[in-house]
């Protein structure tokens, strides 16, 4: 992107001043190094946000801004439902509540690098990976729809984790105001056999080393120590999630006319939040991040299982859990007043900064843990919320590296079994049911996500706590 | 009509906008014995971390048998489906794109309730109502190997449209 298309507030924030429809300012917060790397598309696609309705301050990109369905990945903005706000499918993406969530082992480099294969292999045949993997827990429809109204605390009473868990996991594991009967019965079906698996495409679940630590007392207090291990899981609602993304997607762009709002992009589908279709797609939203929530849940206690089998007092406390697709309501500051806003955060993650009332006891000086994936072959990072993130952009960082490189030229690049080769003599055990899959997810087709975070940390938007090396990756 | 692979991929490849039977219909449409099946075809087109499918044929229906072709070939390779099994599907639509968006989620949710690849569309479309019968296998992932899930057709770069006379094309990127 021409970074002449913005207006330098300072070396990593970016300013684009409202213009034509544009209701309030686009700013992003990137390097002038990764602005000039990113898609033209990121620009028209924050300024067409800052024109939505009942928008207030800015719509923001995180550092890792790339081109989404309607919003940009890596885009935060915030509606004020009393200023005719709207709810949009397209701000929360497809995979409602795609996430990373990290268990401590407490286990070292050593220990892991003596059984590595071995690990890797019961952890594959036990955590359900990739296209056609089916799930051994089989919901009926009552139970689904105490999955979708309860999330991983509906897990943890089925005994799919411990009590100590749901305090490291955003809203105690369960999001208020889900509303099952929202979701469809397609939805309900696509994932009657899908819980506990762990998708395919970015997805994966990790075994890392710490292998730096930035931060000693941050990393001290989130239980990280160099040289130690830990479980790092990514994946969302699977195709439930899915199913009411795009079921609402039309809907919200078929009623876009009859509620006033014209779409520049149909992607950008939405509608008021005090609509009828608003207030059913907020019911179903929330039941789908209960289904992520519950799903993360499950597979940390297949992966516990394992590492049970293998480390008798290994109990993978849970470090934390966070969602990078979401809509959440909280209060934040526009100018002098305090507002209860609907805050949409695309591929991009929640770090409400040191004292928020809503962390953890041993989290709260620290701010909360915010989880970064890299891509298999390199490294993944564990950042906490700062204390300037909330004037910065409503407490949001960024979530991942993103894509330099489409599926399609990933697999011209690389075959799949180079790639595991070329990654086991760097001492990492990739295990995947798809050779072609692993190709077009080779860690070369990723950007470099050192220069994302540490432009995430300059902007005030997060700081660094620690860097995760992966040793084994298991692959959808 | 059923579209089958052994019609997919002829000399028929859309490039840059225009496609070689559109260029050459007006010459051999009729004079050709296999006019017909040279106006089919599909490719995948690439778009950021998502991927395009992309058919086109004789008819809207022909397009849109090929661009289901073409999201099968993103999760595997055709050669290895079987038409063991055939399912039914049915969708309405006001507008033909949004048929179209339609008719390849209707076939992401079947392939992924029913855990089934599909090779083969037989395709009618009457008005605003699409009905047809997609044949295919139960995925075996040692034979298949899976590359990646398809979650979803999506609303970018949807399009369908009648390029020349008797060559439609239909389009969009799916979410993977």
């Amino acid at each position: 992107m021409d970074v002449k298309l913005f207006e330098r507030i300072s070396a990593t924030e970016w300013r684009v001043a409202p213009t034509g429809a544009m209701r309030v300012p686009a700013v992003i917060f990137a390097t002038e190094d990764l602005i000039r790397d990113m898609d033209d598309k990121v620009f028209q696609q924050v300024t067409n946000v800052a024109a939505l309705p009942g928008i207030v301050r800015a719509a923001y990109a995180m550092p890792d801004a790339h081109w989404g369905y309607g919003f940009p990945i890596g885009g935060v903005a915030a509606f004020d439902a009393e200023a005719g706000g709207v709810i949009s499918a397209g701000g929360v993406g497809f995979d409602i509540s795609c996430g990373v969530r990290t268990h401590l082992t407490g286990l070292p480099r050593e220990a892991i690098v003596e059984r590595q294969k071995d690990l890797a292999n019961a952890l594959y045949r036990q955590v359900p990976v990739g296209v056609g993997a089916e799930g051994k827990i089989a919901l009926d429809d009552q139970e689904m729809t105490a999955m979708l109204a309860g999330g991983a605390a509906w897990a943890l009473e089925r005994g799919w984790g411990r009590a100590g868990d749901l305090e490291r996991i955003e809203e105690h594991g369960r999001c208020e105001g889900a509303d099952p009967a929202a979701v469809s019965s397609h939805a309900r079906k696509r994932q009657r056999r899908e819980m506990g698996t762990l998708g395919s495409g970015n997805h994966y679940l990790e075994v890392q080393e710490v292998a730096e630590i930035f931060d000693e007392e941050a990393a001290g207090a989130f239980g990280l120590r160099q040289g130690e291990c830990v479980v790092t899981i990514h994946c969302g609602s699977r195709g439930l999630g899915h199913q009411i993304g795009t079921e609402f997607l039309g809907e919200m762009a078929e009623t876009a006319e009859a509620h006033g709002i014209a779409l520049p992009d149909r992607e950008l589908a939405c509608a008021p939040i005090k609509s009828e279709v608003g207030q059913r797609y907020i019911g179903a939203m929330r039941a789908a991040t209960n289904c992520a929530l519950a799903n993360r849940q499950i597979i940390g206690h297949l992966a516990r299982q394992v590492f049970a089998q293998f480390f008798r007092h290994a109990e993978l406390p849970l470090l934390f859990d966070v969602s990078h697709n979401t809509c959440k309501i909280e209060e934040h500051a526009v100018g002098r007043d305090r507002k209860r806003l609907h805050v949409h955060r695309k591929g991009a993650t929640r770090a409400f900064g040191p004292g928020h009332p809503s962390l953890p006891d041993a989290l709260r000086p620290w701010g909360q843990p915010v989880l970064i994936g890299g891509s298999m072959g390199t490294q993944s990072y564990v950042l906490a919320g700062s204390g300037t993130s909330e004037e910065r952009a409503f407490s949001s960082a960024c979530h991942g590296a993103g894509r330099q490189m489409s599926r399609h030229q990933a697999l011209k690049t690389w075959m799949g079994r180079q790639v595991v080769d070329e990654l086991l003599t760097r001492g990492i055990v990739v295990r995947s049911p798809s050779s072609r899959g692993v190709a077009e997810e080779a860690p070369g087709a990723y950007k470099d996500v050192r220069a994302v975070v540490d432009a995430a940390e300059m902007a005030g938007l997060a700081k660094k706590v620690a860097r995760l090396q992966p040793m084994i990756c298991i692959k959808g | 009509m059923l579209i089958g692979i052994k019609e997919g991929r002829r000399h028929c490849r859309y490039r840059s906008g225009m496609c070689k039977a559109c260029s050459s219909a007006g010459e051999e449409g009729t004079s050709s014995p296999s006019g017909g099946a040279e106006t089919t075809g599909w490719e995948h087109f690439a778009h950021d971390a998502d991927i395009g499918v992309r058919g086109w044929g004789p008819t809207p229906a022909d397009a849109f048998a090929q661009a289901a072709l073409a999201m099968t070939a993103v999760i595997t390779d055709l050669d290895l489906v079987r038409e063991s099994e055939a399912v039914r599907i049915e969708c309405t639509a006001r507008q033909l794109d949004l048929l179209f968006h339609k008719w390849l989620n209707a076939l992401v949710f079947e392939m992924a309730t029913r855990g089934m690849l599909f090779r083969a569309f037989a395709v009618t479309i009457e008005g605003t109502r699409l009905t047809a019968i997609a044949r295919g296998e139960r995925i075996d992932r040692e034979r298949h190997m899976p590359a990646v899930e398809v979650k979803g057709a999506t609303l970018t770069e949807l399009k369908v449209e009648e390029r020349q006379p008797g060559c439609w094309l239909a389009q969009c990127i799916v979410d993977v």
